[in-house]
């Protein structure tokens, strides 16, 4: 591959969807055999920007400069074509399962037919070798792709999207269900790449992975570039730029929790990591906050049932408790407003009413019989509080706007009284206004119950929480008081790189002293 | 523009089948009669049943393609409880709905705890239930006086009570099995529409992630549809079996398809985009009245399943192709 470095202009793009815009005035340059790393919290455009460069999306404005020509980007074929390679973050849609190694490779080859139509295994896998050898990928090539470890599998969609030459190469999340030695064969892959004169731009939420590989940070905040780092990098300033450093935009008073309800004693996320104890109190908010795969997710998908934890028990009201599964946890009085509500939450044939209802119809039924009135009725009364712009109950979900379905989401855990409330990114794809009414409700119902939220983003974490926890590779690493955030310790704890033997005495650290 | 195409998917199909009445009575007025009318339901019944029962797999997103053999085995059994052990009515019709019960249970058992998809797992049951029926009679129709494999004759009968099942008329107007498929359909269309039981079963169908997280036992309601649609086709095959008095080894060969088609056909009824008690009995409905219409016209039979797949497949043209709600 020859040596010659491309040069990658990205000048101006905009992209909106409706009334919604998500990319304003995005530019960005990449030198060839560099490493980008881009990053962005949830909803801060990474993916619209992706797809755009990839040529799924068309931008509304702006243009992409390869080597100082444009660069037509209006077909994901015509992307490819001109040199804009993309793996995305789910393996299993690089690669087909069914196929051996040495046909995953040439499988743009396969398809369009230059291949004839008979294929010889000599000549295929003739082809492939130097395909496989260009980022250090050392299988036996008739090796059937579903055997491979996700590692693998990864290299080979990698393998195979660089085997047309690549003037840019993006991966979106490519070590995001891998471990730690298998992320470290696709580092070296990448390095590879590096060398011989690709500019790649790394999508990653994972600290560990951006400290090894990136030779420039871009960080993208709701659709805006609003830093960009160069050697020597500021690690922490970059994490602090991307979550939106809003210091002073605690409105609220620290409301101290009152009774104990949710006990976790001895907790371990992974069986390495060490466990920790934390206890949740009624009238409080508490927050979880970290990087992607941090780990907070897992806390509260422990609480309500969904994955159990790998060691460690819940202590519900004083008593030893078990969540089996999430119907079990509701039962209990443990409820939760799911992420990504498109796939875990909303029913797309049902109304709005029926929406709401759903996880409680037994307390509109008698003998099975739901009291349609009665549901109509308490349904209106939830919606209302929770402040859904709607014009009929009756209306399917999917007419309401992102905002207004997650208010509904919300107000569908408040029909009933429950002891423990959990949220994970409560505010995704929650325009402004409508976020600040989740956050004030919250806030304001909280009395009589636990509230856990999950946030990545520090903003909304300042905008609702009491309590601050942050995690860091499934290991509990701070606990802030909202009155008493001291924002360098916090974006230092968010963005550390993991340090196993150290966690310990970083609590204590933290919890001793004393900011305002 | 917009209202047309409402109107259209909304009423389309009942006055498709409105128009068909007409027509059928002006070609042939015997056809408007009351007892004209009668046959056709009686006729109907039974794949009303069946489509009832699918119309419950369906609802949960899954499907269910042994009720047709489901449907044969029970009347086999039932037919066998009768002839060969002399067992009498009651004992028959719970037989063969045991066999329903326990058919559905492993469809449940093998979608939900296997993880086989709905479509392999039912089609595998199919074939296996359509081979075992054959096994006890060595693959022979049970009637009374048959022989059996050890020499001797079948010295049971199918009890009075058992035939007045599919053969009497209530007031000496309407069939018995039209009533109890009134009855069914009634049961159904309250289960699945009226009952937080139904509205979870179409909750898990539209989204099964989104109905786990909000609570909805998943697996248990699966079980329930498979097991629904089990004891439905039993008390098709129950029908059937009384009806013709004999368990006959190929009477059961259509109705998977006739069901299948009637709660297919449902989906297009009032625009409701989804399977559905009402509609699924009107689908039988439909396809029964289309069916009579032309045997009185002189149609030849060999044609009748063309005209049945034509139908079913503008129906479903209707519901999907001009609803905008599932793109």
């Amino acid at each position: 591959m020859s040596k010659i470095s491309n040069t990658i202009e990205i000048r101006a793009i905009k992209k909106a969807f409706g009334q919604n815009t998500v990319l304003h005035d995005v530019s960005l340059t990449i030198q060839g055999g560099s490493v980008l790393a881009l990053m962005g919290a949830n909803g801060a455009g990474k993916s619209t920007l992706v797809k755009i460069l990839s040529g799924v999306y068309s931008a509304d404005d702006g243009e992409i400069l390869i080597n100082g020509k444009k660069a037509d980007v209006s077909t994901p074929q015509s992307a490819r074509d001109a040199g804009i390679i993309t793996v995305h973050q789910i393996i299993n849609d690089g690669v087909v399962q069914d196929l051996n190694v040495a046909e995953n490779l040439l499988l743009d080859k396969l398809c369009d037919g230059r291949f004839g139509t008979y294929i010889s295994k000599k000549a295929l896998e003739a082809q492939a070798k130097p395909l496989a050898e260009k980022i250090g990928l050392t299988l036996p090539l008739d090796t059937q792709v579903s055997e491979l470890s996700q590692a693998d599998k990864q290299l080979v969609a990698i393998a195979r999207a660089i085997s047309d030459k690549p003037k840019l190469l993006i991966l979106d999340e490519p070590t995001s269900s891998l471990s730690d030695t298998e992320s470290i064969k696709l580092f070296e892959a990448v390095k590879t790449m590096r060398s011989q004169g690709v500019a790649v731009v790394y999508i990653s939420h994972r600290m560990s992975d951006i400290r090894t590989l990136a030779d420039n940070i871009a960080a993208l905040r709701e659709g805006r570039i609003v830093g960009h780092f160069e050697p020597p990098l500021d690690y922490d300033a970059a994490v602090d730029s991307m979550l939106g450093h809003a210091v002073g935009a605690v409105s609220h008073q620290y409301q101290s929790g009152e009774k104990k309800v949710l006990e976790l004693i001895d907790v371990q996320l992974k069986p390495e990591t060490e466990p920790f104890n934390l206890s949740f109190h009624t009238g409080e908010v508490v927050v979880l906050t970290g990087l992607l795969s941090s780990g907070c997710t897992s806390v509260v998908e422990g609480i309500f049932g969904m994955s159990p934890y790998a060691l460690g028990q819940i202590v519900l009201d004083g008593k030893h408790w078990v969540p089996s599964n999430p119907t079990h946890a509701i039962e209990s009085g443990v409820f939760m407003v799911q992420e990504d509500r498109g796939n875990n939450a909303l029913i797309p044939d049902f109304s709005i009413e029926k929406n709401v209802s759903l996880p409680f119809l037994k307390r509109f039924s008698t003998f099975g019989f739901i009291d349609t009135k009665k549901e109509k009725q308490v349904v209106e009364e939830a919606i209302q509080t929770t402040k859904v712009k709607y014009l009929d109950q009756t209306e399917l979900m999917t007419t309401l706007s992102g905002g207004n379905q997650q208010k509904a989401m919300v107000a569908r855990w408040m029909i009933d009284d429950c002891r423990v409330l959990l949220l994970n990114e409560p505010f995704q794809g929650v325009d402004i206004s409508s976020r600040r009414q989740i956050g004030q409700l919250l806030r304001n119902t909280a009395t009589d119950r636990a509230t856990i939220a999950v946030c990545t983003d520090i903003e909304e974490a300042l905008e609702i929480a009491d309590r601050i926890i942050v995690f860091n590779h499934n290991r509990l690493i701070g606990i802030h008081q909202i009155d008493q955030v001291h924002m360098p310790t916090l974006i230092k704890q968010i963005a550390a790189a993991p340090t196993p033997n150290n966690n310990n005495t970083t609590i204590e650290e933290v919890t001793d002293e004393k900011y305002a | 523009m917009k209202n047309t195409r409402e109107f259209a998917i909304k009423y389309g199909l009942l006055i498709l089948l409105a128009l068909m009445l007409v027509l059928f009575s002006i070609a042939e007025p015997a056809f408007l009669s009351t007892i004209n009318m009668m046959i056709i339901l009686q006729s109907v019944s039974i794949v009303a049943i069946l489509a009832l029962g699918v119309t419950a797999t369906l609802a949960v997103d899954g499907f269910d393609l042994s009720i047709g053999s489901t449907a044969a085995f029970s009347m086999m059994t039932a037919s066998y409880v009768m002839v060969v052990f002399d067992g009498g009515t009651t004992m028959a019709i719970l037989a063969a709905i045991t066999v329903g019960v326990i058919v559905g249970l492993i469809n449940g058992f093998m979608t939900v705890q296997m993880k086989v998809p709905d479509l392999l797992t039912t089609l595998g049951m199919m074939f296996l239930l359509l081979g075992l029926q054959l096994i006890p009679t060595q693959g022979r129709s049970i009637s009374t006086g048959m022989s059996l494999a050890n020499g001797e004759t079948a010295s049971g009968t199918f009890s009075e009570s058992f035939l007045f099942l599919g053969r009497a008329r209530i007031f000496d107007i309407i069939p018995v099995p039209v009533v109890i498929m009134l009855v069914l359909a009634v049961i159904t269309y309250l289960f699945l529409e009226r009952t937080r039981h139904g509205r979870v079963m179409y909750a898990i169908g539209s989204n099964e992630q989104a109905a786990k997280l909000a609570g909805a036992r998943v697996k248990f309601y699966r079980y329930v549809a498979y097991v629904m649609s089990g004891v439905y086709a039993s008390i098709g095959g129950i029908l059937l079996a009384a009806r013709i008095g004999r368990g006959d080894v190929s009477s059961g060969n259509s109705l998977l398809m006739d069901g299948v088609a009637g709660a297919l056909i449902g989906f297009a009824v009032l625009g409701a985009a989804r399977p559905n008690a009402q509609g699924s009995a009107i689908g039988a409905l439909f396809v029964g009245v289309l069916l009579n219409g032309l045997t009185m016209m002189n149609t030849p039979y060999y044609t009748q399943d063309f005209i049945k797949g034509m139908v079913l497949v503008a129906a479903l043209m209707f519901t999907f192709g001009l609803s905008n709600k599932r793109a």
